[in-house]
């Protein structure tokens, strides 16, 4: 069995081991504490040459790694919270998203900026943001969120093998998180991974990504108690956004439930819940969509304030069974 | 050797360095292949000019009239494998690389032949075949970008180096000193060019910073540095050459200031003469300094050029550009399905 933190790690290895031209490029990458156990002795494996630990400067590095794709690189950014990412977003947004269109077509930009969200803990509102709605509102950029140790690694794999910028978010409470895993397979691109079927189900269709599938995924086992099939979508992908599974899912059960851990307005689950919707008549939904999202607030430190803040397991069953109207 | 990181003192004078040029030995082939190069990207821009007044052209062209020497010499010693980013105003940067007219006005008439195939108009350029990687209007994107390069640059080994262009304004923004830190920590074979021509659309640098030279910020982040007159081919030649031969032996980050003078606006064709703080005065004074009639009067005073030469090279370039405009005008724009197939490289939203 192989946890998530160390699934990333082997991508990162694997990728090292047998692509020359990749390296990876970010703050805290010589600490052994900034990316948990996700990097662990690289820079020992491959070299400091390769395992690049840089200055305090998110813009610069960013961009520098840009320039080093546009060169026939294939480097991976890390930076250790996407709060801090922030500050390098320009490279990203402006740049790299957009250079194969404003050129015309041909520029390839085998850019992976990998961003950690690291919540809870009491870290408060400049530690612990996931973003990735803002990422997906681009065109241009991929935006990877893997839910699975298997994900973590392979769609790392195939972000730096391919040819468009990628924005890849993993999430720490993801991190224990077990399962074995297959062989890589080195002909994986993230333009043939569609979004999966993780739970089949007949009566509810839950949609979400990263740690909000893990969650809808157990989520699944305790409504099976309460006598109701939930189908979970894992969207692996959120942008370019494939909802084509999640419009059949609910085609099939009349009733959606969008569940991120972002925030709401103008967020991930507001966009599943569009997408499906113009594609199915209003007699498809036996009940209204709903979506199941953080706050609108800044993340808390205050102990009862972080833990109202987050939501669990038990709200995402809760929820379904109001949708259900069974609560 | 210059030692006053913080002063540019004659070169800012727009009274002074009006004589012709010191040619210093250079072979006439060679003074003649700069000559040509700086009329060829008048004449562009002249053309742009005129058709952006009549707004024939429409995207936002920032024109180099008045400060083309600075590419001229920096293309003098770029080779295969090398990388060179501009910024907004970059038709020189192009032109001096070996990009063509036809290229040139295509994109910026927004037609499917042009430079980057009609998606990126004045402002995104490129053009890999001759070592141009991308221009682009945000101010200092492409800093990073060419640094990122030289670090490639450096891992391939083979001596390459990188170049980014930058104006005066660029050096206020934090990632230039992000990059310069980055660069000297790293040792990369990177050439930052700052054309210093001393606006920054409509502000004097005088408003803008405590100090009208840029090569402080090298002095400040360990990077060589030279200053010299953007006006003057010969000696922009000199010292790229200089640079980006230090560059390529692994001495690190060079900063050259070439410090120039732009005669039009920030953006299009007017010479905005009311727009900005001494702007009025010193255009006149500044029109003195020309680059290329500095160059072509050294070549005739030293009976290495005729005036009918002289004048036979801008008649020649004027109907170049007409035939490269003509041909352009008449070229498709990208098929409608571009608008969504070039976002990716095989795949649009299902």
């Amino acid at each position: 069995m192989t946890n998530y933190g160390h699934a990333l790690r082997e991508g990162f290895a694997y990728l090292l081991r047998n692509h020359p031209e990749t390296f990876t490029i970010g703050q805290g990458l010589w600490s052994p504490w900034y990316v948990g156990n996700s990097m662990t002795d690289l820079d020992k494996e491959f070299g400091r040459s390769r395992v690049i630990d840089t200055p305090v400067s998110e813009l610069a590095t960013t961009g520098a790694a840009l320039g080093a794709a546009l060169s026939g690189r294939r480097p991976i950014v890390i930076h250790p919270r996407v709060d801090f990412f922030i500050l390098g977003i320009d490279q990203l947004v402006n740049q790299a998203a957009k250079w194969r269109h404003m050129f015309g077509g041909d520029v390839d930009v085998p850019l992976v900026v990998r961003a950690i969200i690291n919540r809870g803990g009491e870290q408060g509102a400049q530690h612990s943001q996931a973003l990735h709605s803002w990422f997906a509102h681009i065109p241009g950029l991929r935006v990877v969120m893997p839910s699975t140790p298997a994900d973590a690694r392979d769609l790392l794999v195939a972000a730096s093998l391919g040819r468009d910028p990628v924005m890849f978010i993993d999430d720490r409470w993801l991190y224990e998180l077990e399962a074995e895993l297959p062989p890589v397979d080195p002909t994986l691109r993230l333009t043939s991974v569609k979004p999966r079927v993780d739970v089949a189900g007949t009566d509810v269709t839950l949609v979400a990504c990263s740690y909000s599938t893990h969650l809808c995924r157990q989520a699944a086992e305790q409504l099976k108690e309460h006598g109701v099939s939930a189908e979970v979508i894992d969207l692996r992908i959120i942008n370019p956004l494939d909802c084509s599974a999640a419009v059949e899912s609910v085609r099939k059960t009349g009733r959606l439930l969008a569940v991120d851990g972002d925030w709401s307005t103008c967020g991930l689950a507001g966009e599943v819940i569009a997408s499906v919707a113009e594609r199915l008549p209003p007699s498809a939904f036996k009940a209204a969509p709903r979506r199941l999202t953080l706050p609108d607030a800044p993340a808390p430190t205050s102990k009862p304030l972080e833990k109202a803040y987050y939501f669990h397991t038990t709200e995402v069953t809760s929820t379904v069974l109001q949708l259900l109207g069974k609560k | 050797m210059n030692t006053d990181a913080y002063h540019l003192g004659r070169l800012a004078d727009p009274a002074q360095c009006h004589e012709p040029l010191d040619l210093a030995g250079t072979p006439s082939a060679q003074l003649l292949t700069w000559l040509r190069k700086l009329v060829e990207i008048r004449c562009a821009e002249e053309k742009i000019g005129d058709e952006f007044g009549k707004a024939v052209i429409k995207c936002p062209c920032h024109l180099v009239i008045g400060q083309e020497a600075p590419a001229v010499g920096i293309a003098a010693h770029i080779r295969l494998g090398d990388r060179v980013f501009g910024a907004h105003r970059s038709h020189a940067h192009f032109l001096a690389l070996g990009g063509t007219l036809h290229h040139l006005l295509a994109e910026v008439l927004g037609k499917d032949t042009g430079c980057s195939r009609g998606m990126g108009g004045s402002m995104h350029l490129l053009d890999r075949a001759n070592n141009f990687f991308g221009s682009v209007p945000i101010v200092g994107a492409t800093i990073p970008i060419a640094t990122g390069a030289a670090l490639a640059a450096q891992m391939d080994g083979a001596g390459g180096v990188a170049v980014s262009y930058l104006g005066d304004g660029a050096t206020e923004e934090g990632v230039f000193h992000e990059s310069l830190n980055f660069a000297s920590v790293f040792k990369l074979p990177v050439i930052y060019v700052v054309e210093n021509n001393l606006f920054s659309s409509h502000l004097h640098i005088s408003l803008r910073q405590p100090f009208d030279s840029t090569c402080r910020f090298a002095a400040a982040h360990g990077v060589a540095w030279h200053r010299v007159d953007g006006n003057d081919t010969i000696a922009m030649a000199r010292v790229a050459g200089n640079a980006i031969a230090a560059a390529r032996a692994g001495a690190g980050p060079q900063l050259i200031e070439a410090v120039t003078y732009r005669w039009r606006g920030h953006v299009g064709h007017r010479e905005d003469n009311d727009v900005g703080v001494q702007r009025k005065e010193g255009l006149s004074e500044w029109k003195k300094r020309d680059p290329i009639a500095r160059l072509a009067q050294a070549m005739i005073a030293s009976g290495q050029l005729t005036e009918a030469q002289f004048a036979a090279i801008g008649t020649e370039f004027r109907a170049a550009v007409d035939a490269a405009w003509q041909k352009a005008s008449v070229d498709p724009y990208p098929p409608a399905a571009a608008l969504l197939e070039r976002v990716y490289s095989s795949e649009v939203r299902a």
